[in-house]
């Protein structure tokens, strides 16, 4: 396996493609939990860790099981089944097995279900053919972009919150703004990696 | 009534009308071995895919049910109804996360009393008590309090602000612009962060809490970046609204209304209640019988008297003239004779309630805290005779 590769897909998938600043996907949940750098940190790592092991349970569920049945149309029904699936249980699991983290990040697993991130990162996985490894690094990647986009907003809203903005941009407005600026400063990754 | 058999077979039949085998599907989409065809045979197709559906929910339901039943966790019933009367605010007063976190600790805690939320008042402490069979105890109501009475009319600036309109931010200003370290700020921080709408600036950029609405929930007292405002019993109403800890001398500099350690207040107390530490005299709560002397006697005003006006102290006709309150009297108004009806000088009265305390017959009335001595009075004489 080609190291240099994986890295590369890495960090295309964090910053060159970013999931928010670029393909402006997970954009409610972006504005939802960026109010606070503490409910930044915990999304991202629940983000993360799900996005890994469903990029990895997909496809084996995809190659293994969709491919030769030639049932591969279904992806989108079955991927949003397997996602949900995996979070509910794992929300059930943690519950029992620690609740401690159940407390710190399992109020975030439900929004996590139905999340547009969640369900594009196994579809573009299939789309572009990437084996099982690969698949994990782009679930990895785009892990750490969400991750980086949050806690960077969040840390601008909270000084945001002291700033003297005008009345008519008060609130969400000016995070659009800031959004808007942040994906204009992303831009400048790309054509940092040529795959 | 719909003859569900008939619906179907001409559903059937009209379906057969089109050349089902044959419709050749588009061949856009990505990758798949189903779009590659040029044909499809639907019908099988449509049959496997349902199956194949139908057994991948089956899967995953059973899965989810095994998890539930084999990961599940008690939750006792009664969690949810203590959240149901709980104030809802998320404040923090309980010194829980939030609401939730205090139904649940009130449930399964017994060393967690139900009283502890200060928005939710007497009646929510009493239903949670019901509800979790736990003694409801009394609710003590809290109020915040500013420990400050400079405004910006009466205290020194240091120098001209004009940034971000925030304690929080002028505070990283060199300790803001205030000569005093120690007073409020009056850039209405308390004022945004109260979720009760309890606290508002005054005109000369103090704030002022409306004790009508406040809960004592301690939001403020988190967001003051100077620790100006506590939160403390309803009951205790007279404080010294200052917390400045420089020398007297500073203090004076710097406001009209500071503790300048003076001492006065604790020569006058009957009751030893304040004490001057650090250049700051502090009552104590315990010892304090909110009399009102100190007040009167500050020279600075900078003890605040929450009781807005004391009634004077008149002697009843029982009176059998002990002379007790003469000696107790801090300002002389009580006069008399022994073994005659005292009077009381009602132009030197203070109406601080000593005497009404010390009287061993109660037979002086018309103080604030008349109607608290005669309960216990009578409570006392009530268990004597039990």
């Amino acid at each position: 396996m080609d190291f240099g590769k994986l890295f590369e897909l890495v960090i295309a998938a964090s910053l060159v493609n970013n999931f928010v600043f670029t393909r402006f996907l997970g954009l409610c949940i972006f504005f939802g939990v960026s109010k606070k750098m503490e409910t930044a940190v915990g999304m991202s790592i629940t983000f993360g860790s799900v996005m890994v092991i469903s990029a990895a349970l997909i496809w084996l569920v995809y190659n293994m099981i969709m491919v030769p049945l030639e049932l591969t149309f279904l992806k989108i029904i079955i991927f949003i089944g397997i996602v949900a699936a995996f979070v509910q249980s794992a929300d059930t699991i943690m519950r029992k097995v620690s609740p401690g983290l159940y407390y710190k990040l399992g109020i975030y697993l439900a929004l996590i279900a139905t999340n547009c991130i969640i369900i594009a990162v196994p579809l573009i996985n299939v789309g572009e053919g990437y084996n099982f490894i690969e698949s994990i690094s782009f679930g990895i990647g785009s892990g750490l972009g969400f991750g980086l986009a949050l806690i960077i907003m969040a840390s601008i809203r909270e000084k945001l919150e002291l700033a003297n903005v005008p009345k008519v941009f008060q609130g969400t407005p000016i995070s659009f703004i800031t959004t808007g600026l942040l994906a204009l400063a992303f831009t400048g990754f790309s054509g940092l990696i040529t795959l | 009534m719909f003859d569900i058999t008939k619906i179907l077979t001409d559903l059937t039949q009209l379906i057969s009308l089109f050349d089902i085998q044959n419709i050749p599907l588009p061949l856009t989409g990505v990758g798949g071995a189903v779009e590659a065809r040029e044909y499809v045979n639907l019908i099988p197709l449509l049959k496997f895919t349902t199956l194949f559906l139908i057994g991948v929910g089956a899967v995953f339901g059973l899965g989810l049910a095994f998890a539930a039943k084999k990961f599940a966790v008690y939750r006792d019933p009664r969690i949810e109804q203590v959240k149901e009367v709980l104030a809802s605010a998320h404040c923090g007063a309980c010194g829980y996360a939030g609401c939730e976190q205090y139904a649940e600790a009130v449930v399964t805690k017994p060393e967690v009393p139900p009283n502890l939320c200060t928005p939710g008042g007497a009646a929510t402490a009493e239903t949670v008590a019901r509800i979790t069979g736990k003694a409801a105890g009394a609710i003590v109501p809290n109020f915040a309090r500013i420990m400050c009475q400079g405004g910006w009319s009466k205290s020194q600036k240091k120098y001209k602000y004009e940034g971000i309109q925030d304690c929080r931010a002028i505070i990283l200003a060199g300790g803001g612009d205030k000569s005093c370290r120690y007073g409020c700020l009056g850039y209405g921080t308390c004022e945004r962060v109260c979720p009760f709408g309890a606290i508002t600036m005054t005109d000369d950029h103090l704030a002022f809490v409306d004790i009508t609405k406040c809960t004592g929930c301690r939001k403020c007292e988190a967001a003051c970046p100077t620790k100006v405002i506590e939160v403390l019993p309803t009951s205790k109403q007279v404080l010294v609204s200052c917390h400045s800890k420089d020398k007297g001398v500073d203090t004076k500099k710097n406001c009209q209304v500071g503790c300048i350690a003076c001492s006065t207040c604790v020569k006058v107390c009957p009751f030893d209640a304040p004490a001057v530490e650090n250049n700051l005299s502090k009552i104590s709560l315990d010892k304090c019988k909110v009399c009102g002397l100190c007040v009167s006697k500050c020279p600075t005003k900078a003890i605040d008297d929450f009781i807005p006006r004391r009634s004077k102290a008149i002697v009843l006709d029982h009176c059998i003239g002990c002379l007790i309150c003469m000696k107790v009297c801090p300002v002389n108004a009580a006069y008399g004779e022994h073994k005659k009806l005292h009077v009381i000088d009602q132009t030197k009265c203070i109406g601080c309630g000593i005497c009404t305390a010390k009287c061993p017959v109660q037979a002086i009335d018309g103080t604030f805290n008349a109607a608290e001595v005669f309960a216990a009075a009578a409570a006392k004489k009530a268990e004597k005779a039990a």
